[in-house]
């Protein structure tokens, strides 16, 4: 015990133990938010390679050549694979909930730092590789980032379906298994660790949206771990779990007797809650900014909370609106699109309740509440369009389609990176001590909102005149013909729009040098983040632990000094 | 309150926990949830071969069942003494509670040297997956032969669930070596490591899969170093929980995988 105790008092001198085997959450976060931010650049550069293919199919491109169909194929793999799980799920929660939970909950750190630790280098490890399937023979897989067998499953069904799929499938287990490690660390932490006074319901809705998102991923990461050793067992044992008899260019497989649908219940039972874990720390990022920066108390705190726990819950109902294609049964496909349009009603509860938030507020339209708002923006956009695929009957005609792509594009990939640069813009003045340029910030929102929704909204068109999804090549498809050109804008727009991506990394690491020295509560927030020295000391508190007096968000309240009360404000300064 | 804020030499006020109990506890009981969410994953996967089966075999005799239920009464008995061995921890008698985390471990390497038997047996009689090499100069049955060829997820929802639980045994008794000897546990392991691993023919499914234990080992030589510590009666009582939870598991492996597979003649 003693030598434990050593171990945490002080903070860590060495560099190795200081910045990389660290077991401080902080730099935790920073390394799931650069590990982020490397694999964000990666799957970008894949989309628009996949872009340029689209467009200009024979195009010889320098030092990639030109794209074949397989390769088109890999890029789609690996560009969705590499944005669900190492930048959706890792940024928001692993990078801004690693670093702020424990802060905004007033504990000194996670409640078990080594598992921690552990949980980001198993992710780092699975990022290297799933990266390293692009470098085996054979290349990079062709069966997407949703792995339906019996494609995934045969070695012989194509040139990337050999090493590369085993390292794909590798790399989503290990990544599971540092999830799994992560959730059980962030559900402990906030059951257990909040300071004297930080009632559940005195938490601000980000460590809300954490809690209940690592309670999705603890048990439905679980469930895709199993799948994946299965698909492993299918694969290099011979076994056949997903794959029927089958014939593959002319040859009968030794398989026979699986169900590829037992793949794709198993992988959407993990899946949907997957979208969830990636939107909700965004949602609660967003109802932070919205009520800072509206400088009033949020919409209808406990009905926000009510709503991420209905989310949550209904996540996991809802798995088989995957599946109409399949040709379930009937029954089985009303029940899932009852449930599916369900959750419409706490999505809705949330979009009213922001909306209430920014109702007679006195906005300051700074870059991260731009960016919030932009999030609100996305989520409806995006949102909308769920109604029409929750029905079967819509779904059926639009699933195979690029409205599908539009969909949860909208929804699940741009409103959860505007969370995640609203997320950046916002506590960049804690974790990094300087103020981020405004002038750079609103530049870089405008090009992504409107190139963002350039590139999406005209993919909602292109479905409803039956552009199909995933083919490589559809220029010589004569029905296709007067779509190219919309098809040419979108990806000029995403040429564009990935070059105002440069802005945001320039104004990052810029800002970190130069930028203007920030205070310790730049926004004039209310929650402990900003009552703490910027950057926070290695115990968070210097020494002590906050006593917690106040909801996380009371501003404008009549009688007080000034226009928010810190939660850790003395109870006096109360006026009712 | 966590043992976290008492590493930093915090003082500070905490809101109760829940239950009141400690952050160890919590973290196990948050592992078993998503844990059986991986076994119910893959009983899911075999109540779906089943079902979707019309002519699930069933060829287990006597002589498997009566295996089987000598390996549930290892397990069942294990639980008691972990019970016991809990109960020794919290009374602060550091010997009685070493000596039943003994007889713990000894019933869960009972149980896996037992169900590796079977497998052997199994996979020699026909019962195999394609992976596993033939065992030279065995006797087939043709039951099982035929079981293999025309249900083959028969064999592997068999060897993939048993297989997932008995590597779940035996990282308990390894977790509860290092708790009761800890680093004196380590060359125990390497030991059981070289048996295993040399005495089994290379034929055996078992002869790569030992080196489980020794990736065990080295993870566990890190933790030790890590974490250098003795360990308490909290300790006991997490790894308590594990046990009793791979116990548990086993209570629906039984029947649905034995039992349900039984003809008795």
């Amino acid at each position: 015990m003693a030598t434990t105790a050593a171990l945490h008092a002080h903070a860590p001198q060495g560099f190795i133990r200081k910045y990389i085997f660290s077991l401080d959450h902080k730099v935790i976060g920073l390394q799931y938010y650069f590990l982020a931010l490397v694999a964000v650049f990666v799957g970008m550069a894949l989309s628009l390679l996949m872009r340029i293919h689209m467009i200009w199919p024979t195009a010889v491109l320098p030092l990639i050549g030109e794209i074949k169909p397989e390769t088109y194929l890999s890029l789609l793999t690996m560009h969705g694979t590499i944005m669900v799980f190492f930048v959706l799920t890792t940024a928001p929660q692993g990078g801004f909930g690693n670093y702020f939970l424990p802060i905004q909950i007033g504990a000194p750190d996670m409640a078990f730092p080594v598992l921690n630790m552990l949980s980001f280098w198993t992710t780092f490890v699975g990022f290297v590789v799933l990266i390293a399937a692009f470098f085996v023979s054979g290349g990079a897989p062709l069966h997407g980032w949703t792995g339906y067998t019996p494609l995934s499953a045969l070695p012989s069904a194509g040139p990337g379906e050999q090493l590369g799929a085993d390292l794909w499938i590798t790399s989503i287990a290990i990544f599971c298994i540092a999830s799994l490690m992560g959730a059980l660390n962030f559900i402990t932490t906030t059951l257990d660790l909040r300071a004297k006074g930080m009632s559940m319901m005195r938490m601000p809705l980000t460590c809300w949206a954490w809690f209940i998102t690592a309670i999705l991923g603890l048990l439905a990461f679980g469930v895709l771990l199993s799948a994946g050793i299965l698909l492993l067992l299918d694969r290099n044992l011979g076994t056949s779990f997903y794959v029927p008899l089958v014939v593959v260019n002319g040859q009968i497989m030794a398989h026979k007797g699986g169900s590829p649908l037992l793949w794709q219940h198993l992988f959407w039972f993990f899946g949907h809650p997957e979208v969830y874990i990636a939107i909700l720390p965004g949602m609660g990022v967003a109802s932070q900014i919205l009520s800072t920066f509206s400088r009033k108390p949020i919409f209808g705190y406990k009905a926000m909370v009510y709503a991420i726990m209905a989310i949550g819950l209904l996540g996991f109902m809802v798995w088989g609106h995957h599946m109409f294609m399949s040709g379930m049964s009937p029954y089985s496909a009303f029940a899932f699109s009852v449930m599916t349009m369900a959750i419409g009603v706490p999505s809705a509860i949330k979009t009213f309740n922001w909306l209430g938030t920014l109702y007679k507020g006195r906005i300051r339209f700074q870059t991260p509440m731009l960016f919030a708002i932009g999030f609100v923006s996305m989520f409806v956009s995006g949102g909308l369009s769920g109604p029409f695929l929750a029905q079967p009957v819509l779904d059926i005609p639009l699933h195979d389609t690029a409205f599908v792509v539009a969909h949860f594009h909208l929804i699940m990939g741009v409103a959860a990176i505007f969370g995640i640069f609203a997320a950046t813009y916002y506590w960049f003045p804690k974790m990094f001590g300087r103020m981020m340029n405004e002038t750079l910030g609103k530049v870089h929102f405008f090009a992504t909102l409107i190139g963002t929704y350039c590139i999406f909204m005209p993919m909602h068109y292109l479905g409803l005149a039956a552009q199909p999804r995933r083919y490589s090549q559809f220029t010589e498809v004569a029905y296709l013909h007067r779509l190219i050109p919309l098809n040419e804008f979108i990806t000029y727009v995403a040429i564009i729009t990935v070059a105002a991506q440069f802005i945001f990394l320039f104004n990052l690491f810029w800002s970190m040098k130069k930028g203007a020295k920030a205070s310790d509560n730049p926004w004039e927030a209310t929650t402990l983040e900003w009552s703490t020295a910027t950057p926070p000391p290695h115990d968070n508190f210097g020494g002590h632990t906050p006593v917690v007096n106040h909801g996380p968000y009371e501003y404008n309240v009549p009688g007080a000094p000034r226009d928010y009360i810190m939660q850790t404000d003395p109870v006096t300064a109360e006026a009712h | 309150m966590s043992d976290v804020a008492v590493q930093h030499g915090l003082t500070g006020a905490y809101e109760p926990s829940l239950f009141g109990t400690y952050s160890k506890k919590i973290g196990m009981w948050l592992f078993l949830l998503s844990d059986s969410l991986t076994f119910g994953a893959l009983l899911y996967a075999y109540s779906y071969g089943r079902i979707s089966n019309p002519s699930w075999p069933t060829p287990f005799h006597s002589s498997s069942i009566i295996n089987a239920t000598f390996m549930t009464a290892f397990l069942l008995t294990s639980s008691l003494t972990m019970v016991l061995a809990v109960r020794a921890s919290v009374d602060h008698k550091p010997k009685q509670q070493m000596w039943f985390l003994l007889a713990t471990m000894l019933c869960g390497t009972a149980f896996v040297v037992l169900h590796g038997r079977e497998w052997s047996h199994l996979i020699s009689e026909g019962l195999s997956l394609p992976v596993f090499p033939s065992v030279p100069g065995a006797e087939a049955s043709p039951e099982f032969v035929n079981v293999t060829r025309d249900v083959p997820q028969f064999p592997a929802t068999f060897f993939g669930l048993t297989g997932m639980h008995m590597l779940h045994v035996t990282l308990g008794v390894i977790y509860l070596g290092v708790i009761a000897f800890r680093k004196k546990f380590i060359p125990v392991l390497l030991l059981l490591w070289l048996v295993a691993w040399l005495g089994t023919p290379a034929y055996s499914p078992f002869h790569y899969g030992a080196h489980v234990l020794l990736v065990a080992a080295i993870v566990c030589t890190v933790i030790l170093w890590l974490k250098p510590k003795l360990y308490d009666s909290s300790d006991v009582e997490v790894a308590g929980l594990y046990w009793h939870f791979v116990d548990l598991v086993w209570m629906f492996i039984f029947p649905l995988v034995y039992l349900m597979s039984t003809r008795i003649l």
